[in-house]
Protein backbone atom coordinates (compact mmCIF):
# COMPACT_ATOMS: atom_id res chain seq x y z
CA UNK A 1 0.00 0.00 0.00
CA UNK A 2 1.27 3.22 -0.74
CA UNK A 3 0.42 5.81 1.60
CA UNK A 4 0.28 8.96 -0.96
CA UNK A 5 -2.52 11.53 0.01
CA UNK A 6 -5.02 12.32 -2.71
CA UNK A 7 -5.66 15.76 -2.76
CA UNK A 8 -7.96 18.03 -5.06
CA UNK A 9 -6.67 19.67 -7.64
CA UNK A 10 -4.19 22.60 -6.39
CA UNK A 11 -5.15 21.49 -2.43
CA UNK A 12 -7.85 23.95 -2.01
CA UNK A 13 -11.51 22.29 -1.78
CA UNK A 14 -13.72 24.25 -5.00
CA UNK A 15 -15.66 25.97 -2.28
CA UNK A 16 -12.73 27.73 -1.10
CA UNK A 17 -11.83 28.80 -4.80
CA UNK A 18 -15.11 29.58 -5.60
CA UNK A 19 -14.49 31.91 -2.68
CA UNK A 20 -11.10 33.29 -3.36
CA UNK A 21 -12.33 33.81 -7.48
CA UNK A 22 -14.96 35.58 -6.74
CA UNK A 23 -12.79 38.11 -4.63
CA UNK A 24 -10.23 37.69 -7.27
CA UNK A 25 -12.46 39.22 -10.23
CA UNK A 26 -13.78 42.04 -7.90
CA UNK A 27 -10.52 43.30 -6.54
CA UNK A 28 -9.85 43.10 -10.69
CA UNK A 29 -12.73 45.35 -11.05
CA UNK A 30 -11.98 47.57 -8.73
CA UNK A 31 -8.50 48.35 -9.08
CA UNK A 32 -5.96 48.84 -5.72
CA UNK A 33 -8.99 48.25 -3.35
CA UNK A 34 -8.83 45.28 -0.75
CA UNK A 35 -11.37 43.41 -0.83
CA UNK A 36 -11.71 40.52 2.25
CA UNK A 37 -11.73 36.83 1.76
CA UNK A 38 -12.14 33.94 3.73
CA UNK A 39 -9.05 32.89 4.41
CA UNK A 40 -7.68 29.62 4.98
CA UNK A 41 -5.40 27.58 7.01
CA UNK A 42 -2.74 26.37 5.02
CA UNK A 43 0.08 23.74 5.46
CA UNK A 44 2.70 26.49 6.11
CA UNK A 45 2.80 29.21 8.86
CA UNK A 46 1.54 32.61 8.35
CA UNK A 47 4.59 34.80 6.82
CA UNK A 48 5.33 31.71 4.29
CA UNK A 49 3.06 33.01 1.75
CA UNK A 50 -0.34 31.81 2.13
CA UNK A 51 -2.17 34.79 0.70
CA UNK A 52 -0.50 33.88 -2.38
CA UNK A 53 -0.76 30.29 -2.57
CA UNK A 54 -3.93 30.42 -1.86
CA UNK A 55 -4.75 32.71 -4.95
CA UNK A 56 -2.28 31.09 -6.86
CA UNK A 57 -4.18 27.80 -6.01
CA UNK A 58 -7.23 29.49 -7.21
CA UNK A 59 -6.11 31.00 -9.93
CA UNK A 60 -3.77 27.89 -11.51
CA UNK A 61 -4.94 25.21 -14.24
CA UNK A 62 -3.15 22.35 -15.47
CA UNK A 63 -2.00 23.71 -18.63
CA UNK A 64 0.24 26.44 -16.50
CA UNK A 65 4.01 26.97 -16.20
CA UNK A 66 4.74 28.01 -12.42
CA UNK A 67 7.62 30.27 -11.32
CA UNK A 68 7.85 31.04 -7.77
CA UNK A 69 10.64 33.30 -6.79
CA UNK A 70 11.29 34.22 -3.04
CA UNK A 71 13.47 37.98 -3.24
CA UNK A 72 14.21 37.46 -6.94
CA UNK A 73 15.70 33.95 -6.45
CA UNK A 74 14.18 30.79 -7.48
CA UNK A 75 16.60 28.84 -5.04
CA UNK A 76 15.42 29.77 -1.93
CA UNK A 77 13.88 27.74 1.09
CA UNK A 78 10.09 29.71 0.19
CA UNK A 79 10.27 29.53 -3.38
CA UNK A 80 11.32 25.66 -3.88
CA UNK A 81 8.89 24.73 -1.23
CA UNK A 82 5.56 26.25 -2.65
CA UNK A 83 6.75 25.33 -5.99
CA UNK A 84 7.25 21.84 -4.94
CA UNK A 85 3.82 22.17 -2.87
CA UNK A 86 2.06 22.46 -6.65
CA UNK A 87 4.04 20.14 -8.38
CA UNK A 88 2.34 17.72 -5.57
CA UNK A 89 -0.50 18.92 -5.72
CA UNK A 90 -1.34 20.21 -8.73
CA UNK A 91 0.68 17.98 -10.88
CA UNK A 92 1.42 21.63 -12.84
CA UNK A 93 4.45 22.31 -14.95
CA UNK A 94 7.15 24.22 -13.04
CA UNK A 95 10.16 26.59 -14.14
CA UNK A 96 12.59 28.69 -13.10
CA UNK A 97 12.33 30.84 -16.44
CA UNK A 98 10.63 33.71 -15.93
CA UNK A 99 10.38 33.79 -19.90
CA UNK A 100 8.19 30.30 -19.64
CA UNK A 101 6.36 31.28 -16.65
CA UNK A 102 2.39 31.44 -17.08
CA UNK A 103 2.03 32.02 -13.30
CA UNK A 104 4.55 33.32 -11.02
CA UNK A 105 4.39 33.97 -7.62
CA UNK A 106 6.28 35.97 -6.05
CA UNK A 107 8.02 37.43 -2.39
CA UNK A 108 8.76 41.15 -2.97
CA UNK A 109 10.40 40.93 -6.20
CA UNK A 110 9.32 41.86 -9.71
CA UNK A 111 11.45 39.72 -11.97
CA UNK A 112 13.83 41.95 -14.25
CA UNK A 113 12.52 40.67 -17.16
CA UNK A 114 9.37 42.77 -18.28
CA UNK A 115 6.28 40.53 -18.31
CA UNK A 116 4.38 39.92 -21.17
CA UNK A 117 0.18 39.63 -21.48
CA UNK A 118 -0.10 36.17 -21.22
CA UNK A 119 1.50 35.85 -17.80
CA UNK A 120 0.20 36.39 -14.25
CA UNK A 121 2.39 37.55 -11.12
CA UNK A 122 1.00 36.80 -7.85
CA UNK A 123 2.38 38.74 -4.88
CA UNK A 124 2.37 37.78 -1.06
CA UNK A 125 1.78 39.91 0.80
CA UNK A 126 2.02 41.00 4.77
CA UNK A 127 0.35 43.88 5.21
CA UNK A 128 -1.94 44.97 3.02
CA UNK A 129 -3.09 47.89 4.07
CA UNK A 130 -0.61 50.95 3.10
CA UNK A 131 -2.00 53.18 6.28
CA UNK A 132 -1.66 50.32 8.74
CA UNK A 133 1.20 52.04 10.92
CA UNK A 134 -0.44 55.39 10.77
CA UNK A 135 -4.15 54.27 11.90
CA UNK A 136 -4.33 51.07 13.96
CA UNK A 137 -7.89 50.56 13.57
CA UNK A 138 -9.56 48.48 10.47
CA UNK A 139 -12.50 50.60 10.85
CA UNK A 140 -11.15 53.78 9.95
CA UNK A 141 -8.90 52.64 7.47
CA UNK A 142 -11.95 51.55 5.52
CA UNK A 143 -13.24 54.67 6.29
CA UNK A 144 -10.59 56.73 4.79
CA UNK A 145 -9.66 54.78 1.86
CA UNK A 146 -14.15 55.34 1.28
CA UNK A 147 -13.28 59.17 1.59
CA UNK A 148 -10.40 58.86 -0.37
CA UNK A 149 -8.65 60.80 2.89
CA UNK A 150 -4.70 60.13 2.33
CA UNK A 151 -3.32 63.66 3.55
CA UNK A 152 -2.14 61.16 6.42
CA UNK A 153 -0.01 58.96 4.13
CA UNK A 154 1.62 62.26 2.76
CA UNK A 155 2.17 63.55 6.04
CA UNK A 156 4.71 60.50 6.46
CA UNK A 157 6.47 60.88 3.17
CA UNK A 158 6.97 64.20 4.60
CA UNK A 159 8.08 63.85 7.89
CA UNK A 160 10.79 61.53 5.88
CA UNK A 161 11.79 64.39 4.47
CA UNK A 162 11.51 66.77 7.31
CA UNK A 163 13.81 64.11 9.03
CA UNK A 164 16.42 62.80 6.61
CA UNK A 165 16.03 65.08 3.71
CA UNK A 166 14.30 62.79 1.33
CA UNK A 167 11.84 60.16 1.05
CA UNK A 168 13.35 57.66 3.08
CA UNK A 169 10.51 54.71 2.16
CA UNK A 170 12.75 52.34 -0.02
CA UNK A 171 10.33 49.20 0.12
CA UNK A 172 6.33 49.15 0.27
CA UNK A 173 6.17 52.51 -1.10
CA UNK A 174 2.82 53.33 -1.40
CA UNK A 175 1.38 53.84 -5.08
CA UNK A 176 -1.80 55.58 -6.45
CA UNK A 177 -3.93 53.35 -8.85
CA UNK A 178 -6.14 55.04 -11.18
CA UNK A 179 -6.00 58.34 -9.43
CA UNK A 180 -8.56 56.72 -6.88
CA UNK A 181 -7.25 53.91 -4.30
CA UNK A 182 -3.86 54.22 -2.39
CA UNK A 183 -2.13 50.85 -2.15
CA UNK A 184 0.66 49.02 -1.30
CA UNK A 185 2.75 47.22 -3.28
CA UNK A 186 4.05 44.78 -0.90
CA UNK A 187 7.30 45.36 0.53
CA UNK A 188 9.00 44.77 -2.98
CA UNK A 189 11.50 47.20 -3.26
CA UNK A 190 10.58 51.36 -4.77
CA UNK A 191 12.88 50.41 -7.45
CA UNK A 192 9.93 48.35 -9.16
CA UNK A 193 7.53 50.13 -8.42
CA UNK A 194 7.82 51.81 -11.75
CA UNK A 195 7.48 47.83 -13.73
CA UNK A 196 4.13 47.75 -11.86
CA UNK A 197 2.85 51.15 -13.79
CA UNK A 198 1.05 49.99 -17.27
CA UNK A 199 2.35 46.39 -17.21
CA UNK A 200 0.81 43.98 -19.50
CA UNK A 201 0.52 41.37 -16.98
CA UNK A 202 -2.39 40.92 -14.81
CA UNK A 203 -0.75 41.34 -10.83
CA UNK A 204 -2.91 39.74 -8.07
CA UNK A 205 -1.74 40.49 -4.26
CA UNK A 206 -3.12 38.24 -1.64
CA UNK A 207 -2.50 38.35 1.71
CA UNK A 208 -3.43 35.55 4.35
CA UNK A 209 -3.08 36.44 7.79
CA UNK A 210 -4.84 39.63 6.99
CA UNK A 211 -7.42 37.89 4.41
CA UNK A 212 -7.31 40.68 1.56
CA UNK A 213 -7.04 39.99 -2.20
CA UNK A 214 -6.41 42.81 -4.08
CA UNK A 215 -5.29 43.57 -7.78
CA UNK A 216 -3.93 45.78 -11.05
CA UNK A 217 -5.16 44.71 -13.89
CA UNK A 218 -2.95 44.93 -17.10
CA UNK A 219 -2.69 48.32 -18.31
CA UNK A 220 -3.40 50.21 -14.83
CA UNK A 221 -1.97 53.37 -14.38
CA UNK A 222 0.20 53.22 -10.95
CA UNK A 223 2.19 56.38 -9.45
CA UNK A 224 4.20 56.26 -6.48
CA UNK A 225 3.30 58.72 -4.53
CA UNK A 226 5.74 61.69 -4.22
CA UNK A 227 5.64 65.80 -3.77
CA UNK A 228 6.96 68.05 -6.96
CA UNK A 229 9.63 69.57 -5.21
CA UNK A 230 10.69 65.91 -3.81
CA UNK A 231 9.69 63.88 -6.81
CA UNK A 232 10.17 59.71 -6.32
CA UNK A 233 12.99 58.38 -7.32
CA UNK A 234 14.39 55.01 -8.42
CA UNK A 235 17.09 53.66 -5.93
CA UNK A 236 20.18 53.55 -8.48
CA UNK A 237 23.35 51.19 -8.17
CA UNK A 238 26.75 52.93 -8.55
CA UNK A 239 28.10 49.23 -9.62
CA UNK A 240 27.28 46.37 -12.35
CA UNK A 241 26.28 43.35 -11.33
CA UNK A 242 29.56 41.40 -9.99
CA UNK A 243 28.75 38.08 -11.56
CA UNK A 244 27.18 39.16 -14.96
CA UNK A 245 27.91 42.47 -15.57
CA UNK A 246 23.87 43.92 -15.70
CA UNK A 247 23.25 47.65 -15.00
CA UNK A 248 19.72 48.93 -14.33
CA UNK A 249 19.15 45.99 -12.49
CA UNK A 250 18.32 45.34 -8.68
CA UNK A 251 21.37 44.11 -6.75
CA UNK A 252 22.11 42.48 -3.42
CA UNK A 253 24.88 42.58 -1.23
CA UNK A 254 26.39 39.59 -0.73
CA UNK A 255 29.09 39.06 2.12
CA UNK A 256 31.90 37.06 0.59
CA UNK A 257 34.77 36.42 3.09
CA UNK A 258 35.48 37.90 7.37
CA UNK A 259 37.61 40.35 5.99
CA UNK A 260 34.89 42.63 4.53
CA UNK A 261 34.84 41.78 1.19
CA UNK A 262 31.24 42.22 -0.42
CA UNK A 263 29.73 41.36 -3.57
CA UNK A 264 26.60 43.41 -5.37
CA UNK A 265 24.59 41.14 -7.33
CA UNK A 266 21.54 40.42 -9.13
CA UNK A 267 18.72 39.76 -6.64
CA UNK A 268 16.85 38.16 -9.89
CA UNK A 269 18.78 35.04 -10.23
CA UNK A 270 17.13 33.66 -13.06
CA UNK A 271 18.30 37.05 -15.72
CA UNK A 272 21.76 36.57 -13.91
CA UNK A 273 22.10 32.70 -14.75
CA UNK A 274 20.66 33.64 -18.25
CA UNK A 275 23.18 36.52 -18.80
CA UNK A 276 26.10 34.23 -17.56
CA UNK A 277 25.03 31.36 -20.30
CA UNK A 278 22.24 30.03 -19.34
CA UNK A 279 24.34 27.25 -16.70
CA UNK A 280 21.09 26.98 -14.54
CA UNK B 1 -38.89 17.62 -10.91
CA UNK B 2 -38.31 17.63 -14.13
CA UNK B 3 -35.82 15.47 -16.13
CA UNK B 4 -33.84 18.35 -17.01
CA UNK B 5 -33.11 19.42 -13.86
CA UNK B 6 -30.78 16.31 -13.09
CA UNK B 7 -28.95 17.21 -16.71
CA UNK B 8 -24.84 17.28 -15.56
CA UNK B 9 -22.87 20.30 -15.99
CA UNK B 10 -18.88 20.13 -16.23
CA UNK B 11 -17.64 16.58 -17.14
CA UNK B 12 -15.09 17.49 -14.63
CA UNK B 13 -16.35 19.89 -11.86
CA UNK B 14 -12.43 21.62 -10.58
CA UNK B 15 -10.84 21.68 -13.89
CA UNK B 16 -14.27 22.56 -15.89
CA UNK B 17 -14.86 25.16 -13.21
CA UNK B 18 -11.16 26.87 -13.24
CA UNK B 19 -11.43 26.67 -17.36
CA UNK B 20 -14.22 29.14 -16.58
CA UNK B 21 -13.12 31.24 -14.63
CA UNK B 22 -9.88 32.10 -16.60
CA UNK B 23 -11.82 32.66 -18.96
CA UNK B 24 -13.93 35.25 -16.54
CA UNK B 25 -10.77 36.74 -15.50
CA UNK B 26 -9.10 37.25 -18.89
CA UNK B 27 -12.54 39.02 -19.36
CA UNK B 28 -12.69 40.97 -16.84
CA UNK B 29 -9.24 42.20 -16.93
CA UNK B 30 -9.04 42.73 -20.61
CA UNK B 31 -12.57 44.76 -21.04
CA UNK B 32 -13.90 44.28 -24.18
CA UNK B 33 -11.70 41.47 -25.50
CA UNK B 34 -13.69 38.69 -26.71
CA UNK B 35 -12.97 35.48 -25.36
CA UNK B 36 -14.04 31.94 -25.46
CA UNK B 37 -15.66 29.83 -23.39
CA UNK B 38 -16.68 26.47 -23.99
CA UNK B 39 -19.07 25.09 -20.96
CA UNK B 40 -19.37 21.89 -22.57
CA UNK B 41 -22.91 21.27 -21.68
CA UNK B 42 -26.41 22.00 -22.47
CA UNK B 43 -28.43 24.02 -19.77
CA UNK B 44 -32.31 24.42 -19.87
CA UNK B 45 -33.30 27.10 -22.02
CA UNK B 46 -33.78 29.81 -22.34
CA UNK B 47 -30.62 30.28 -19.87
CA UNK B 48 -27.49 30.15 -23.18
CA UNK B 49 -24.40 27.39 -22.13
CA UNK B 50 -22.19 30.49 -20.87
CA UNK B 51 -24.15 32.01 -18.26
CA UNK B 52 -24.50 28.71 -17.28
CA UNK B 53 -21.13 27.66 -16.98
CA UNK B 54 -19.93 31.14 -15.55
CA UNK B 55 -22.55 30.50 -12.84
CA UNK B 56 -21.72 26.66 -11.75
CA UNK B 57 -17.98 27.66 -11.74
CA UNK B 58 -18.67 31.17 -9.06
CA UNK B 59 -21.91 30.28 -7.33
CA UNK B 60 -23.00 28.40 -4.52
CA UNK B 61 -24.97 28.79 -0.92
CA UNK B 62 -23.03 32.35 -0.35
CA UNK B 63 -24.35 34.07 -3.88
CA UNK B 64 -27.89 34.65 -3.79
CA UNK B 65 -28.98 34.50 -7.81
CA UNK B 66 -31.64 36.77 -9.54
CA UNK B 67 -32.77 35.68 -12.37
CA UNK B 68 -34.97 38.02 -15.08
CA UNK B 69 -38.32 37.37 -16.23
CA UNK B 70 -38.05 34.68 -18.82
CA UNK B 71 -35.70 32.52 -16.98
CA UNK B 72 -37.47 32.99 -13.55
CA UNK B 73 -40.63 31.58 -15.68
CA UNK B 74 -39.02 28.69 -16.60
CA UNK B 75 -38.87 26.40 -13.56
CA UNK B 76 -36.47 24.16 -14.72
CA UNK B 77 -33.68 27.07 -14.83
CA UNK B 78 -34.20 27.84 -11.51
CA UNK B 79 -34.08 23.53 -10.40
CA UNK B 80 -30.93 23.19 -12.86
CA UNK B 81 -28.78 26.17 -11.15
CA UNK B 82 -30.48 25.02 -7.73
CA UNK B 83 -28.84 21.47 -8.32
CA UNK B 84 -25.74 22.34 -9.33
CA UNK B 85 -24.67 25.35 -7.43
CA UNK B 86 -27.18 25.12 -4.34
CA UNK B 87 -27.83 28.89 -4.58
CA UNK B 88 -31.16 30.24 -3.17
CA UNK B 89 -32.99 32.86 -5.51
CA UNK B 90 -32.83 36.27 -4.62
CA UNK B 91 -36.12 37.71 -4.08
CA UNK B 92 -34.81 41.44 -5.71
CA UNK B 93 -32.13 42.45 -7.78
CA UNK B 94 -30.39 44.48 -5.23
CA UNK B 95 -29.88 40.85 -3.41
CA UNK B 96 -28.21 39.56 -5.66
CA UNK B 97 -24.54 38.28 -5.75
CA UNK B 98 -24.99 37.11 -9.51
CA UNK B 99 -28.27 38.28 -11.42
CA UNK B 100 -28.55 36.92 -14.88
CA UNK B 101 -30.39 39.00 -17.98
CA UNK B 102 -31.96 36.68 -20.81
CA UNK B 103 -34.18 39.33 -22.10
CA UNK B 104 -32.82 42.70 -22.48
CA UNK B 105 -35.84 44.80 -23.40
CA UNK B 106 -37.32 44.10 -20.00
CA UNK B 107 -34.19 44.57 -18.00
CA UNK B 108 -34.24 46.64 -14.98
CA UNK B 109 -31.41 49.23 -14.90
CA UNK B 110 -28.15 48.93 -13.33
CA UNK B 111 -28.73 51.09 -10.66
CA UNK B 112 -31.38 48.74 -9.29
CA UNK B 113 -29.16 46.16 -8.38
CA UNK B 114 -26.52 45.99 -5.80
CA UNK B 115 -24.05 48.44 -5.69
CA UNK B 116 -21.64 47.99 -3.02
CA UNK B 117 -21.37 50.40 -0.34
CA UNK B 118 -18.40 53.29 -0.10
CA UNK B 119 -16.84 51.16 2.78
CA UNK B 120 -17.36 47.55 0.99
CA UNK B 121 -17.39 48.34 -2.74
CA UNK B 122 -17.06 44.77 -3.51
CA UNK B 123 -20.68 43.71 -2.24
CA UNK B 124 -22.31 44.22 -5.80
CA UNK B 125 -24.00 42.65 -8.20
CA UNK B 126 -22.25 41.02 -11.21
CA UNK B 127 -24.89 41.30 -14.36
CA UNK B 128 -25.01 38.65 -16.53
CA UNK B 129 -26.20 39.91 -19.67
CA UNK B 130 -27.00 36.87 -22.65
CA UNK B 131 -26.65 38.22 -25.94
CA UNK B 132 -26.66 36.90 -29.13
CA UNK B 133 -23.54 38.22 -30.64
CA UNK B 134 -20.29 39.92 -29.30
CA UNK B 135 -18.65 42.46 -32.12
CA UNK B 136 -15.56 44.33 -31.85
CA UNK B 137 -17.10 47.37 -32.66
CA UNK B 138 -19.16 49.46 -31.16
CA UNK B 139 -18.30 51.65 -28.20
CA UNK B 140 -15.07 52.48 -27.57
CA UNK B 141 -13.99 52.17 -24.32
CA UNK B 142 -11.15 53.03 -22.08
CA UNK B 143 -9.85 52.21 -18.88
CA UNK B 144 -7.75 49.69 -16.50
CA UNK B 145 -6.86 46.35 -18.77
CA UNK B 146 -7.44 48.47 -21.90
CA UNK B 147 -3.96 49.57 -23.82
CA UNK B 148 -5.00 53.32 -25.03
CA UNK B 149 -8.45 52.22 -26.22
CA UNK B 150 -10.89 48.98 -27.55
CA UNK B 151 -13.73 48.90 -29.24
CA UNK B 152 -16.66 46.52 -28.23
CA UNK B 153 -20.18 45.84 -28.60
CA UNK B 154 -23.04 43.24 -28.42
CA UNK B 155 -26.39 42.49 -29.39
CA UNK B 156 -29.27 42.72 -28.44
CA UNK B 157 -29.09 44.85 -25.49
CA UNK B 158 -31.34 47.02 -23.39
CA UNK B 159 -32.11 50.25 -25.52
CA UNK B 160 -30.26 52.91 -23.21
CA UNK B 161 -27.34 50.86 -21.41
CA UNK B 162 -24.98 53.29 -22.85
CA UNK B 163 -26.34 55.96 -20.19
CA UNK B 164 -27.04 53.97 -17.73
CA UNK B 165 -22.87 52.52 -18.27
CA UNK B 166 -21.80 55.96 -17.77
CA UNK B 167 -23.98 56.52 -14.76
CA UNK B 168 -22.67 53.27 -13.38
CA UNK B 169 -19.17 54.44 -14.13
CA UNK B 170 -19.91 57.47 -12.21
CA UNK B 171 -20.74 56.09 -8.97
CA UNK B 172 -16.69 54.31 -8.99
CA UNK B 173 -16.18 52.61 -7.05
CA UNK B 174 -19.40 51.72 -6.43
CA UNK B 175 -21.62 49.98 -9.57
CA UNK B 176 -21.68 46.62 -10.86
CA UNK B 177 -19.54 44.59 -13.03
CA UNK B 178 -21.17 43.19 -16.64
CA UNK B 179 -20.17 39.96 -18.29
CA UNK B 180 -21.70 39.67 -21.27
CA UNK B 181 -22.58 36.08 -22.58
CA UNK B 182 -22.74 34.77 -25.89
CA UNK B 183 -23.29 31.13 -27.11
CA UNK B 184 -19.74 30.36 -26.65
CA UNK B 185 -17.71 33.71 -26.35
CA UNK B 186 -17.53 36.26 -23.37
CA UNK B 187 -16.73 39.63 -22.40
CA UNK B 188 -17.01 42.11 -19.72
CA UNK B 189 -17.29 45.38 -18.99
CA UNK B 190 -16.00 46.10 -14.96
CA UNK B 191 -17.31 49.16 -13.41
CA UNK B 192 -13.94 50.88 -13.98
CA UNK B 193 -14.33 50.84 -17.77
CA UNK B 194 -14.94 54.09 -19.58
CA UNK B 195 -17.13 54.37 -22.51
CA UNK B 196 -15.72 57.20 -24.59
CA UNK B 197 -17.65 57.36 -27.47
CA UNK B 198 -21.59 55.52 -28.47
CA UNK B 199 -22.22 54.03 -31.83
Amino acid sequence: MTATPIYNFAYLDEQTKRMIRRAILKAIAIPGYQVPFASREMPMPYGWGTGGVQVTASVLGPDDVLKVIDQGADDTTNAVSIRKFFEKTAGVATTTRTREATVIQTRHRIPEEPLGESQILVYQVPIPEPLRFLEPRETETRQMHALEDYGLMHVKLYEDIARHGHIATTYAYPIKVEGRYVMDPSPIPKFDNPKMDMSPALQLFGAGREQRIYALPPYTQVISLDFEDHPFERTKFDKPCGLCGATGVYLDEVVTDDRGGRLFVCSDTDYCEERRGGQA
Amino acid sequence: MSQSAIQPAFADASRGAQAVFRSVMDAMSRPGRITPLDAGFAPPAPLNAAAAAILIALADFETPLWLDGPLARHGEVAEFLRFHTGAKLAPTPDAAAFAVIADPASAPTLGAFAQGTPDYPDRSTTVILQVERLTPDGWQIAGPGINGHAHFGATPLPGDLTHQFKNNRARFPLGVDLIFAGPSEIAALPRSTRILEAR
